[in-house]
């Protein structure tokens, strides 16, 4: 009983109100696309992370002939400089921290050189010589990179000791501030979206002052005369988030995975399960945000 | 049923204040008229009662209820005992006559089954069982008021708070009404009527309490209508006991049936228009 004559005055609500209705489901839509976004690019960050740091190794890069003087005074790193770091590996103290390294000679180097820029004119002058011996580290735990570099910088014959990760640690950053970014814009406007729903709910409510009036005046309850508000500020968000997942599933299936997945086939991205995680997220985030905005409305209006 | 005792109402801004030390007991099936010019505290007494509003000081009890101290979560449970009627009627225009009475009951949660057959029957006690599927546009006002009035008794209220409910109607239809509230003080409801309409005060010799610039000036059983002169500037200091002025005005002569009657008619139709 209670319910039906509920539903029907949410019906009515929305009804008389159709092109607020509208404007508040296109700015929830829009604000919670904008926060499912930022959610999605958290999860690509810490997807790439674990890709990536698991991959990343430490590089002690030993001299050349023609590594700069001050690094290396004694020009191109000799057998004993690379024995003596073998030897470092291999001591009791950092072996527990190593999952295995190996040593890339001069000609392995430029083989590498050879097949990343290939067909650049970089290739044709760079010889064997110049390219930097390596012993490429894998840590068991990337974050322990400090006790490597620690080691090993300063060491005679010894360039360079660089943790791959901090090439990461920029890419990471930029996909960072986009995320802060989107929800900055997200939450100005989710706060449009919040003055949105109590304008609308206020003009509900004076469209009904007759209603409003009589279902005080015979003693109906509070919740009785406020449920129908606010499940009118909900079902119009309820809506605009629904949409808002269909978009981010959308982008996900399509640009990411349709597009971004192709054209780099190397890096991981986020998937549809990833998105569907999104979903009830942002549902339950619209259906909150209306509650408290036209229930904090109509409690305001009824008190004046 | 009703004790408010030495309530003193002062709204924010106001010189003096709306009802200053106003004591006064309602028993139960009493049937009081407040009588006074406009301004005089009627409404403030009636808006207390209902728990529109709290007194500045002194208190208020309505059927056993401290209204100072009753939570607001409760006040609407406080309300449902209670009826009230507007000079304006207050019917829901886009709802009919039958939807306007069920409306009261639905948001108070009643089954359907009980409105199934309260609604009729109350309809049909006020006289209207056949236009319950009318718009109040469609009714003469008269007949407005009797529908305001099934929708304040139909859940046999404990007390029918009338505010000036004849106010907007013409003699004859005046006297309708108050048979009909006549009738419903006689089922046992306390009636309270705040009311400008001398014939009716006079010829219904019910109790009478005459209110000026917020204060009782005379509260008498089977009392006339009182005039009392206002003045803002030298309050009567008429003690409660004693009438300002016990004699009551010659009651006026029956109204011309004729004249009125077209007049009436020409009235409703006005009122039903808007």
């Amino acid at each position: 009983m209670r319910l039906g004559f509920v539903f029907s005055e949410v019906g009515q609500g929305l009804r008389r109100n159709v092109s607020m209705v509208i404007s508040i489901v296109l700015v929830t839509l829009v604000s919670l696309t904008f926060v499912g976004t930022a959610l999605l690019l958290q999860f690509q960050i810490a997807q790439m992370k674990t890709y990536w740091y698991d991959r990343a190794q430490v590089a002690v890069y030993l001299c050349t002939e023609t590594s700069p003087s001050a690094a290396c005074p004694q020009g191109a790193a000799s057998e004993d400089v690379k024995t003596v770091v073998k030897e470092k590996l291999d001591s009791t103290l950092l072996k527990p921290y190593i999952s295995r390294y190996y040593f890339e000679d001069h000609q392995q180097a430029y083989k590498n050189f050879q097949a990343e820029f290939k067909g650049q004119s970089v290739a044709k002058y760079v010889t064997a010589n110049q390219l930097n011996e390596t012993f490429w580290v894998k840590l068991k735990d990337p974050n322990q990179s400090p006790i490597i570099t620690q080691s090993f910088t300063g060491i005679a014959g010894v360039e360079e000791v660089r943790d791959q990760r901090s090439y990461l640690d920029q890419i990471f950053s930029i996909l960072n501030a986009a995320s802060i970014a989107a929800i900055g814009v997200a939450s100005l406007m989710l706060l449009s979206a919040t003055l949105l729903i109590s304008t609308t709910i206020r003009l509900s409510a004076l469209s009904r002052r007759r209603e409003l009036g009589i279902m005080r005046l015979v003693g109906a309850s509070n919740f009785t005369i406020q449920l129908p508000f606010i499940m009118e500020g909900v079902v119009a968000a309820t809506i605009g988030s629904v949409l808002a997942s269909g978009v981010v599933l959308g982008i996900v299936q399509f640009f990411v995975q349709g597009f971004l997945a192709q054209a780099l086939p190397f890096t991981s991205f986020v998937n549809l399960g990833q998105a569907l995680i999104v979903v009830p997220i942002l549902i339950g985030a619209g259906i909150l945000l209306a509650a408290f905005a036209s229930g904090g409305a109509i409690r305001r209006y009824l008190k004046i | 049923m009703i004790r408010i005792e030495n309530v003193t109402k002062q709204y924010r801004g106001a010189s003096r204040p709306a009802l200053n030390n106003v004591t006064l007991e309602i028993e139960k099936g009493d049937f009081v008229f407040l009588v006074g010019a406009s301004g005089s505290g009627k409404s403030s007494l009636m808006r207390l009662i209902l728990r529109e509003d709290v007194p500045t000081s002194g208190s208020v009890f309505v059927l056993g209820e401290n209204l100072l101290r009753i939570p607001g979560r409760r006040v609407p449970f406080f309300r449902r005992k209670m009826g009230m009627v507007f000079q304006d009627f207050r019917l829901l225009p886009n709802k009919t006559v039958a939807q306007n009475v069920a409306f009261s009951l639905e948001v108070i949660g009643k089954s359907r089954g009980f409105i199934q057959t309260a609604v009729p029957d109350v309809l049909e006690m006020v006289g209207l069982g056949h236009k319950a599927n009318n718009l109040p546009s469609e009714l003469s006002g008269g007949e407005q008021q009797r529908v305001a009035l099934a929708r304040a008794i139909v859940n046999k209220p404990a007390i029918l708070l009338a505010d000036e409910p004849t106010g907007n109607l013409d003699p004859a239809t005046s006297e309708d009404i108050m048979r009909l509230i006549e009738r419903i003080n006689a089922q046992g409801t306390t009636v309270v009527m705040a009311t400008h309409d001398r014939g009716i005060v006079d010829r219904l010799k019910k109790r009478v309490v005459v209110l000026s610039n917020g204060e009782i000036v005379s509260d008498e059983r089977d009392g006339g209508y009182v005039t009392v002169e206002r003045t803002p500037e030298v309050k009567p200091e008429a003690p409660q006991a004693e009438p300002a002025e016990p004699s009551s005005p010659a009651a006026p002569a029956e109204p011309d049936g004729e004249i009125i009657t077209g007049f009436r008619s020409f009235f409703d139709d006005e009122e039903g228009g808007n």
